[in-house]
């Protein structure tokens, strides 16, 4: 219920937990506000026609136990790929855990948690935290604002380059039953630099029904280049609300992969603005469900400025009784001329159960500009199964052959090798090998 | 915009003239007993007036949406409409030879011709004169085959059963807050209906005119065709030029049962107002098709390059299994016009096809939005959608919208939705002037090549009239 997380925020206010540098508190007050004035979205908003989050909005969520208590780097081994040398900062129930996490950094990398930042480097944040992802946006955002606390922040200095990924690992554990986590990220990639950055989220309790609330804040200065891949494995009971904001500069690139497997609800909002020109800007996403999941994926990509280009791909395979759904909208600014932006959404239904709800949408108002969008939604093609039996591949190999294929086509994009064969096999996975 | 693309002179809106002839009124405003009057003046039976109220009384509780539609505009004060309005010359429908010749010569202006004799193609005409029919040719004709075509009043007292049994069976009463003000203040309009086998020898047409100021126009449209039937209508709309806004909610039901099929084809050319957006009409139209029975069809042609507001969404129901459901549209705005237009595809029966083709030119300061839904129900196994929606901007101060809604709840099914936005390209029409066009022809080739696959089905002496149209309504955007 809105009311009792309202009433949360207002005790928290002035305590322990509500600490930070001066410039924060009209910032989570303004959050806390706006949260207590709208409280959930209803189905009538358009934004959440489509998202059943009755279940978190009459919900009663208790915060989080924290302290990493009991977990072992052993537990972890699941949810870790790559080589050793990787960072990695790991989060159990959203706060921080040094002993679990490893930090190898390069000169002009800085990687820590943000309840760290807020102590020792205000300065970093100041102009970046909550200035990218605007609380009006979603009351889901105003609350991860109010209750702003712990998170990751990767700083990337002007020029510097990040030759291993920094993977962000956000666990849950069966204390966090029944409680809410609002994880808080700040990926700052300074003009020139060029990094990879990982954000999982998992679970130690994959029968437990909790709920995670994060919001991801990227800013991408001129030039920089940026891979940025999120996997998300909750719990399938879980809820998972999730926003990543980017603002991107001139002739910057950013590439995003979005895996989105668990979570009885799973709902994650993309939204990239381009503030200047000659911009790059890649969005591949891959879902699958199964049982009564649903997926959620919803973008947007501002042109705001002119000769930037687009390029969006997001796939679903749906299984058992499970729902996708997807918006892709483009908005084009008449300034923004030459702008070239290309969007696709393709769902393969592998039951008579499954269903698609799918809104790709573009509002232009420049003239010279290039977009396009499409969306399928059909199952495997008939005649290449026939083909593959015909070439004495059986039935269900066939179909799971397909269906990879389906998948490692966005999987594919991912610049990363050890980050792409990993996907792969979370994918192949979960489709039983092939 | 590039050097070479200047500005026209815009085109004066040729069909923006007042027949002067005495009207009965009736008097402002919205209330129950406004509905008893036109329903008296209509001699209509019990039942139908029961039905306008019940819907009146739904209207009442409705809120106008505002939220959803990608249009704005000023309130509308509906106390502030006249309901009714009548060419007092006119006669229960009887000889085209008793019409006013004053309403002869409008239609004759509007290059409508209601004398037979005159009538080049075999087209047979209805003809709406602000709220009433006042003439229908080739009836006799057509009554050979068992075919009724007729004004809706007409219908309503000679044919009250087969009204009774469909009116409100695809759009009901309650439907949406247009249709609900419709349903309880309608005046007139046209009815088809085909019998059994019947394929009708001649193209059926309506045309609407709006005349008096300060009134709406509130039509509704009934079309059945019977198993094995087959029928291509075709409507066409103008309006004089008033700096008032007029506003027209009309319905349209077509009603195809097994093996039939409905062809429906719209030129419409509502005043659109002004440079400054003063004037012109609000289209706030509801057309909805049902494909009731097997391998039945209905298809949706429409031109829409005038009124101020357009705000249709031509839709088909697939019930029947293996029923065909198309869309075939060109929106134009310019100026200030704004447009919120697409379609509905419910697919219910297994089998069931459908085709979109929505091409949308935006110029002017105009706001084009294609707005479409395709649903797949559970039990519409191996349905089957494609759609395409097309946008071309000219200038900058325009806007192209898309917003399609795919619901899919059957595995079987396939739907495809692709949406593209270009402009003219400036090397399109080098390539054109080069080859001794000009760049007005040049444009309008490119423009007409652009929406091509909806004029293509449209019936001949329409493309003809769609063609010149968009010509019209482009000029003075490009040049």
């Amino acid at each position: 219920m809105s009311d009792t997380l309202v009433q949360e925020l207002e005790a928290r206010a002035g305590t322990a937990t509500a600490e930070g540098p001066e410039w924060l508190e009209p910032v989570r007050r303004a959050a806390r506000e706006r949260f207590a004035r709208t409280g959930f979205p209803s189905p009538r908003d358009e934004e959440w026609r489509f998202t059943p989050i009755g279940p978190i909005a009459q919900g009663t969520w208790r915060s989080a136990p924290a302290g990493a208590r009991g977990v072992t780097r052993e537990q972890l081994a699941p949810f870790l790929f790559g080589r050793d040398d990787w960072s990695t900062l790991v989060f159990v129930n959203g706060v921080y855990a040094e002993g679990l996490s490893r930090t190898a950094l390069l000169p002009g990398v800085r990687a820590g948690s943000l309840a760290e930042a807020l102590r020792a480097d205000g300065a970093l944040l100041e102009p970046h935290l909550s200035r990218h992802a605007p609380i009006e946006g979603s009351p889901f955002t105003a609350l991860n604002t109010a209750f702003l606390g712990d998170g990751g922040v990767v700083h990337v200095g002007a020029g510097a380059e990040l030759t291993a990924p920094i993977h962000l690992l956000f666990v849950t554990t069966a204390e966090a039953g029944g409680a809410v986590v609002h994880p808080r990220n700040l990926l700052v990639i300074e003009r020139g630099a060029r990094a990879a950055i990982i954000e999982s989220y998992v679970t130690l309790a994959p029968g437990q029904s909790y709920w995670t609330n994060p919001v991801t804040e990227v800013s991408v200065a001129p030039g920089a280049w940026v891979e940025h891949t999120r996997i998300q494995r909750e719990s399938e009971r879980a809820y998972h609300v999730g926003l990543t904001h980017v603002d991107q500069y001139r002739d910057s690139h950013y590439r995003s992969f979005t895996l989105a497997m668990g979570g009885a609800l799973a709902r994650h909002n993309l939204h990239v603005r381009l503030n200047d020109e000659n911009i790059e800007t890649l969005m591949y996403g891959l879902y699958l469900t199964r049982g009564e999941q649903v997926a959620d994926n919803h973008t947007a990509i501002y042109h705001d400025q002119p000769n930037c280009r687009s390029w969006e791909v997001y796939k679903g395979i749906l299984d058992g009784r499970s729902r996708a759904v997807f918006n892709g909208k483009v908005f084009v600014k008449p300034e923004a001329q030459k702008t070239d932006a290309k969007q696709t959404n393709r769902n393969l239904l592998l039951s008579d159960g499954a269903k698609v709800d799918t809104k790709p949408q573009l509002e232009i108002f420049a003239d010279d500009v290039k977009c396009t969008h499409g969306a399928t939604v059909g199952r495997l093609d008939e005649l290449a199964r026939f083909y593959a039996r015909s070439r004495g591949i059986p039935a269900p190999a066939a179909d799971r052959l397909l269906t990879y294929a389906f998948a490692a086509e966005v999987i594919d994009e991912v610049a990363l090798a050890p980050v792409r064969e990993e996907l792969d096999r979370l994918v192949l996975e979960r489709l039983g090998g092939l | 915009m590039s050097s070479s693309v200047e500005s026209l002179v815009t085109k004066e809106y040729k069909y923006g003239f007042v027949t002067d002839i005495d009207a009965d009124v009736a008097p402002k405003g919205l209330h129950e007993d406004i509905i008893r009057l036109i329903s008296a003046k209509k001699q209509e039976p019990e039942w139908l007036l029961e039905w306008r109220l019940k819907a009146f009384r739904g209207w009442q509780k409705m809120t106008e949406p505002h939220a959803w539609p990608n249009i704005t505009y000023a309130p509308i004060d509906y106390q502030d409409i006249r309901y009714y309005s009548a060419p007092r010359t006119t006669k229960p429908v009887g000889s085209l030879d008793e019409v006013d010749p004053k309403l002869l010569e409008t239609y004759t202006k509007l290059g409508i011709p209601l004398n037979e004799q005159k009538l080049l193609a075999g087209v047979a005409v209805d003809a709406i004169f602000d709220s009433v029919s006042v003439g229908t040719t080739y009836k006799a004709k057509l009554a050979e085959q068992g075919i009724i075509f007729c004004s809706f009043g007409e219908a309503v007292r000679e044919h009250p059963d087969l009204v009774r049994q469909y009116l409100g069976s695809v759009v009901p009463a309650s439907d949406n807050f247009f249709a609900a003000l419709n349903a309880a203040v309608f005046s007139d309009g046209s009815f088809v209906y085909v019998p059994k086998g019947v394929r009708c020898p001649m193209d059926l047409s309506t045309y609407f005119r709006i005349n008096s100021a300060e009134t709406g126009q509130f039509e509704r449209t009934l079309i059945i065709a019977d198993e094995g039937a087959s029928v291509s209508y075709l409507e066409g709309c103008t309006a004089p030029k008033r700096d008032e806004n007029q506003l027209h909610a009309a319905v349209v039901e077509l009603v195809a049962l097994e093996g039939a099929s409905i062809k429906y084809s719209t030129v419409q050319n509502w005043y659109a107002g002004d440079d400054e957006g003063r004037g012109g009409i609000y289209n706030f139209v509801t057309k909805r098709g049902k494909c009731a029975g097997a391998n039945s069809k209905i298809s949706w042609t429409q031109v829409e390059t005038g009124s101020a507001i357009t705000w249709k969404y031509p839709s088909v129901i697939l019930q029947g299994d293996d029923s065909v459901g198309e869309f075939y549209s060109v929106a134009v705005v310019n100026g200030r016009q704004q447009a919120d237009t697409g379609t509905k595809m419910i697919h219910m029966g297994r089998n069931t096809r459908s085709t979109i083709v929505s091409k949308g030119i935006s110029a002017g300061q105009g706001q084009n939005s294609y707005r479409g839904q395709v649903k797949v129900l559970p039990r519409a196994e191996r349905a089957r959608n494609y759609t395409q929606c097309d946008s071309m901007l000219i200038g900058n101060r325009c806007g192209a919208h898309t917003f399609p809604y795919i619901d899919v709840q059957n595995s079987s099914s396939s739907t495809e939705h692709e949406a593209s936005t270009s402009k003219i390209g400036e090397d399109q029409i080098f390539y054109l002037k080069q080859r001794g066009l000009n760049t007005e022809n040049a444009i309008s080739m490119i423009v007409n090549g652009f929406c091509k696959e909806v004029f293509k089905e449209l019936p001949m002496e329409f493309a003809v009239e769609a063609q010149k149209l968009l010509g019209i309504s482009l000029e003075g955007s490009v040049g």
